[in-house]
């Protein structure tokens, strides 16, 4: 049984359509992704799952469930907002204990198991805390541990960690992800961060314009993207048109793209990769080493070396086989020979 | 130092001077006035000073106890009414998707618009045929009027200043439409509307030309009082009435300064 099912979910906001048949499952106990850039309809996705959003057609279904009809108090689904929506006239123990008092849960009982769920999160003691002297790490903690403490059958979270500083996230991440783990909570997050969802999801969603173009887990949607849109927002930098002689050519490959980490100009040749010669444009220090810019053929493209190249010098660009994504002539994923051997 | 440097603080120093003795010195004068128990012509300050016309103004046959507690009365009374229809007035204004929010709005500020003596008249002569007037419950609404456009338009502003997030994340949890209303948006639009509702309240407090028209002779509230005291060459009593009337003044001054936050105001008339 699935945890959560989508089929043919379309959403109208007046005359523009934002989602248009949307079919997706969840499976239980699992994370899902819901990755694209801002506009992609993501957010509306998971607005209309929590219910706050009406369906134009379509139905949702939680388990057995069908959900579409129920007001988003009955969803039973919990949602931490992108910006906490933390209530201001109540404490850090009344905001985690008023989803109890609404299911009268008595007094005491409320109040051991807030308790607990700060012990939890590692803010025990917070009780009587006001919720403004927070920091955006605790507060974003707090919006958590409210979803958390009706033990919901879905977690909805909108961009929880978008507000945060870049040390805090990424820490706040691996929490994240053990947390649901270790409850075991069927969750749909949504992110315009790939990095983000790479590391967290078991299952990548990303969508564009209102479509979902392709679901896949983080390492094939990594390496094989569905197209070449969807390649360059997962940071496939680099596109170049097939030449006779470059690998993958043979199978009717159209266009090659490469992230600029794996293209270096300072390796020995070698065959089976991808070789361009240009003139280097220009070098910049990226912390790890140097990111080169190579102008081949009338196209800039950057790569990787250990060391500073100086600008005008001519250089070799390669990339390894591998490492090379082929698109066919529509710009969609195009199966590469070694791949099939490897899947067959 | 040059002169133009030292004749700054000091032209500065005396402007504010002058802009302080603009404000307080009416104040003042009244302030000298209540106290006051014989003040003749050449005398610059008072010659008797006492609480000779306070023990007179709240005698009990002197009406100064029946007008205060006819403008209080009146004034809670018109707070309530106002409130009673600004809160969801403002709520559906500020939430719902109305068409011609706009004009109705503007619709509100109508009675603003126009001169009011000759709206007051109109709505005595209504009043009378209705035997509404030197009724306490048409003085109440003659207070209302004014006051609605206020509490109105500050409810409007206050729900719409209201975070919608934490509303949906009442729902969310499993809160009904009206238990989120009063757990959560209700606390969120709560300093707002405190401020609509001591608007209403202090506008009622120092309404003459509605209660002369409606009210009067039956029904005398404290500007009432005042405007008879000094028609009659009375100033102690008219200066001891308005120093009672400057203290809610104060007061809703105070809560303005604490309650009426800058995102409620920039939301007024939006």
């Amino acid at each position: 049984m699935n945890a959560l099912s989508l089929s043919e979910v379309t959403v109208d906001l007046g005359p523009r359509r934002i989602l248009e048949r949307i079919n997706l499952v969840v499976t239980p106990g699992s994370f899902t992704c819901l990755l694209g850039p801002s506009g992609c309809g993501k957010t509306t996705l998971l607005r209309a799952i929590a219910g706050f959003t009406p369906l134009s057609s379509g139905d949702i279904r939680l388990g057995e469930r069908s959900i579409t009809e129920l007001p988003p108090e009955k969803r039973h689904t919990a949602m931490v907002f992108q910006s906490y929506a933390l209530w201001p006239h109540m404490n850090v123990g009344d905001n985690l204990a008023y989803p109890l008092k609404l299911r009268g849960i008595p007094k005491d009982e409320r109040t051991q198991r807030v308790a607990t769920m700060l012990e939890r999160l590692a803010l025990g003691g917070f009780e009587h805390r006001s919720v403004t002297q927070l920091s955006g790490g605790q507060r974003q903690r707090i919006a958590l541990g409210r979803a958390l403490i009706i033990d919901p059958p879905l977690l909805l979270l909108d961009e929880p960690l978008s507000n945060l500083d870049a040390s805090i996230r990424r820490s706040l991440r691996g929490e994240l992800r053990q947390l649901q783990k270790s409850l075991g909570l069927t969750t749909v997050m949504v992110t315009h961060d790939q990095e983000e969802a790479l590391q967290m999801a078991d299952q990548i969603v990303l969508m564009r314009e209102g479509h979902i173009v392709q679901v896949a887990p983080p390492a094939s949607l990594y390496q094989q993207p569905a197209d070449l849109e969807a390649a360059r927002f997962l940071g496939v930098d680099n596109t170049v048109a097939c030449s006779p002689q470059d690998p993958s050519a043979l199978a009717g490959a159209k266009t090659l793209g490469f992230r600029t980490r794996e293209a270096r100009v300072d390796v020995a040749p070698s065959v089976n990769a991808l070789v361009r010669r240009g003139q280097v444009t220009e070098c910049v220090y990226t912390g790890d080493g140097y990111q080169i810019g190579v102008t081949a053929n009338d196209q800039t493209l950057f790569a990787t070396a250990r060391t500073p190249v100086e600008a005008g010098r001519f250089v070799t660009l390669q990339v390894p086989e591998s490492a090379l994504i082929p698109f066919g002539p529509d710009h969609r994923y195009m199966p590469s020979l070694n791949a099939q051997e490897h899947t067959a | 130092m040059t002169p133009s440097r030292l004749l700054t603080p000091l032209g500065l120093g005396l402007l504010l001077g002058l802009i302080a003795f603009i404000v307080f010195g009416p104040l003042l004068n009244l302030a000298l006035w209540a106290f006051a128990e014989q003040w003749f012509y050449p005398h610059t300050l008072p010659t008797v000073w006492g609480f000779d016309f306070w023990a007179r103004v709240f005698r009990p046959r002197a009406g100064a106890w029946s007008s205060l507690t006819n403008t209080l009365i009146v004034a809670l009374s018109a707070v309530a009414l106002s409130m009673a229809l600004a809160v969801p007035a403002g709520y559906a204004l500020a939430r719902l998707p109305l068409p011609g929010r706009h004009a109705i709005m503007l619709l509100f500020l109508l009675p603003q618009a126009f001169p009011n003596l000759p709206i007051f008249v109109n709505i005595a002569a209504i009043f009378h045929q209705l035997g509404l007037t030197g009724t306490l419950i048409g003085v109440v609404l003659v207070h209302a009027l004014p006051g609605l456009v206020y509490a109105v338009w500050i409810a409007t502003a206050a729900f719409a200043a209201a975070d919608r997030n934490l509303e949906e994340a009442a729902r969310n949890l499993g809160a009904t439409p009206l238990r989120t209303f009063v757990d959560v948006t209700l606390p969120q639009a709560l300093p707002g509307l405190l401020a609509a509702a001591i608007f209403v309240f202090l506008d009622s407090v120092d309404e003459f030309t509605g209660t002369f028209f409606v009210g009067a002779p039956e029904i005398t509230t404290l500007p009432l009082l005042m405007f008879n005291a000094s028609m009659g060459g009375n100033y102690q009593v008219a200066a001891i009435t308005s120093l009672i009337l400057l203290i809610p003044s104060i007061g809703f001054m105070l809560v303005i300064e604490r309650f009426l936050k800058a995102d409620v105001l920039s939301r007024i008339g939006r």
